[in-house]
């Protein structure tokens, strides 16, 4: 007959997590450049979100009775070439910018996280095999690679966000791989092992939770890389494609019309340069809270 | 020292094949078949089969993989299949039109980022390192195709200052060609002078902490002597690093900026080749960018154990 086996007490994580949150919390509302961040973010978001209840304007349809008109009551951000209200097509080009930003840093991360800790645990030769295609992704610049994947997938929007994403994975590969090496050699982790616990499980319960805060912090900055690097692509005509709104294929019709209508220029860049600045911020104000060496 | 380089060498030997392999099976992402596409409109089998045969089609995937590297090693990268000039002249007539554009912008963003980086460190929490960091995250955060649109606005459009556009050679007419390039580099050195100093004020502050500039400032030494001297020379040794990195970020915003321009360049070369779907084009100029990074790195590891006498020793 078999014993019955004695039931397996699992080492607990560092405690004192909850805390730490607080913590880190007090320290991120104290920053206001972070503070100053979140509010950007948020403003682009619900640039995004609320596009229709913002304008009663059509981003898309043309209106040759008003072409490149200069602000005015009526428009307040003026007209484009097509007689388009720059505005709403701001507004609704938020969504590809956004979009793009969230779900290729999603794509990213989602590839990038579990090899960089299968690479970091495991170690020996399926870490230099993943260590060494990502150091080959890596030696490709960013944008370079990302034109060329695009280029051969076809100018789109889901293809220049998936171009973006397998580009930025490697950087996620590297971080969480240093992480997980660190990580790994703590005693909880060697308990864990100890007691018999699959590779699986001390991954995901006891790995992973540890090296999130680092990843977090890189997910924004990349989102901020990333809508950069939609409107690169959209601005050369590898994004998003017209008639459909986006900032960087704003940008792209714009500098035509510069001396004519410079409108149409500085009102997009603008829209960028504060979603982008407010991801960086926002990553900035992270690290230095949830980063015990900044404290 | 010597074993160290050697194995800084041997790791980049299986990074350029896994490069190359990269770059190859790009093409394979390619919807269709090419051979129909090439065969225009007529479809002739004959020619399909010959053109098959012409461009090893109809050998196995590694066969054909092996046949590429051994024409890439001999520096045949193919030829353009709109023009059928060698890819390798292309590249030859467009890359010294963005090394120009590319030294200039460093010229910036040195010229730009180490001060700025140095004196935001040496006067932490201060107005200048408050001004420095608004600098660092403003030129990190604006788009360079957009800033290099409000430049032709205000420089050449309303002040009729410097050129819009368009390109000149140093041999032709060295100052007009200067003049051409100013507001480019300054556009492309402007975000690697912004990211320069953010890196340079970083490795400052991690050596302004140290014991020997503790001991440096104990002794009486001038804040002026103590930066300079001590402090920079020692914060260099990371900061060559970071410019090795920057340079993959070079090429890629030579991309755009040549674009915004019109500069005849590397950058240009290959976003025409991509809408002229000219894909040898495309894989020749992906492959010379990655390989000039990747020696680039190279260079800057080998340059890193030079300059640290620690890792000198070991």
């Amino acid at each position: 007959m078999a014993t019955p086996a004695a039931p397996v007490r699992t080492p607990a994580v560092p405690a004192a997590l909850p805390r730490r949150k607080r913590r880190g919390l007090a320290k991120f509302m104290r920053n206001r450049a972070a503070v100053f961040g979140a509010f950007l973010v948020a403003l682009t978001v619900i640039m995004a979100v609320f596009a229709p209840l913002l304008t009663h304007y059509d981003p898309v349809q043309a209106s040759f009775l008003t072409v490149r008109q200069a602000p005015s009551a009526t428009h307040w951000f003026g007209t484009d070439e097509l007689g388009r209200d720059v505005l709403s097509r701001l507004l609704y080009g938020a969504r590809a910018s956004l979009l793009a930003g969230v779900v290729s840093v999603g794509i990213a991360v989602v590839i990038g996280v579990p090899l960089g800790l299968v690479a970091g645990y495991f170690g020996k030769l399926v870490d230099g095999v993943i260590s060494r295609i990502a150091d080959a992704l890596l030696s490709i610049p960013f944008l370079i690679l990302a034109i060329a994947l695009a280029a051969f997938l076809g100018p789109s929007l889901t293809n220049a966000m998936a171009a973006i994403g397998i580009s930025a994975m490697p950087r996620f590969v590297r971080l969480t791989r240093g992480q997980a090496l660190a990580v790994k050699a703590e005693e909880y982790v060697e308990g864990a092992r100890a007691i018999g616990l699959g590779h699986g499980r001390i991954i995901v319960r006891y790995i992973l939770p540890n090296v999130l805060p680092p990843i977090i912090v890189q997910a924004s900055l990349t989102i901020a890389t990333a809508i950069i690097a939609e409107a690169s692509l959209s601005f050369l005509g590898l994004g998003q494609l017209p008639p459909a709104p986006s900032w960087g294929s704003m940008l792209n019709t714009a500098k035509d019309f510069v001396s004519q209508a410079p409108w149409m220029s500085i009102f997009p860049g603008i829209a960028i340069f504060l979603a982008v600045l407010g991801f960086n911020l926002l990553g900035d104000g992270l690290r230095d809270a949830l980063d015990p060496r900044e404290s | 020292m010597l074993r160290i380089i050697a194995n800084r060498v041997l790791v980049a030997v299986p990074t350029l094949i896994l490069v190359s392999m990269l770059i190859f099976g790009l093409q394979k992402l390619l919807p269709g078949d090419p051979v129909t596409a090439l065969a225009g409109e007529d479809q002739d089998p004959q020619l399909i089969a010959a053109l098959r045969v012409k461009y090893h089609l109809d050998e196995p995937v590694p066969t054909q993989y092996a046949l590429w590297v051994k024409d890439v090693v001999r520096g045949n990268l193919g030829a353009s299949l709109r023009t059928d000039v060698p890819v390798t002249s292309l590249i030859a007539q467009k890359l010294p039109v963005t090394i120009q554009l590319a030294v200039m912008a460093m010229i910036f963003a040195i010229g730009i980022g180490i001060p700025a980086g140095v004196l935001s460190a040496a006067s932490r929490g201060g107005p200048l390192d408050y001004g420095a960091n608004i600098f660092a995250l403003s030129g990190m955060s604006i788009p360079n195709f957009w800033l290099g649109i409000m430049l032709i606005f205000i420089v050449s459009v309303r002040w009729h200052l410097l050129p819009s556009s368009g390109y000149v050679p140093p041999s032709e007419d060295f100052w007009m060609s200067i003049k051409t390039m100013l507001m480019p580099a300054f556009v492309l050195g402007a975000a690697l002078g912004a990211q320069l100093m953010r890196h340079t004020r970083s490795a400052m502050l991690s050596v302004l902490r140290t014991d020997y500039i503790r001991t440096a400032r104990a002794k009486g030494l001038l804040r002026g002597t103590v930066v300079v001297k001590h402090a920079f020379r020692n914060a260099l040794i990371p900061i060559v690093t970071v410019l090795a990195l920057l340079f993959g970020e070079l090429l890629a915003g030579a991309v755009l900026t040549e674009q915004v321009f019109t500069i005849p360049g590397f950058g240009k070369l290959i976003v025409d080749a991509v809408f002229n779907r000219d894909y040898a084009v495309v894989q020749g100029v992906v492959l010379v960018t990655a390989l000039c990074f990747i020696v680039v790195n190279l260079f800057a590891d080998v340059l890193y154990i030079l300059l640290n006498p620690r890792m000198r020793r070991s």
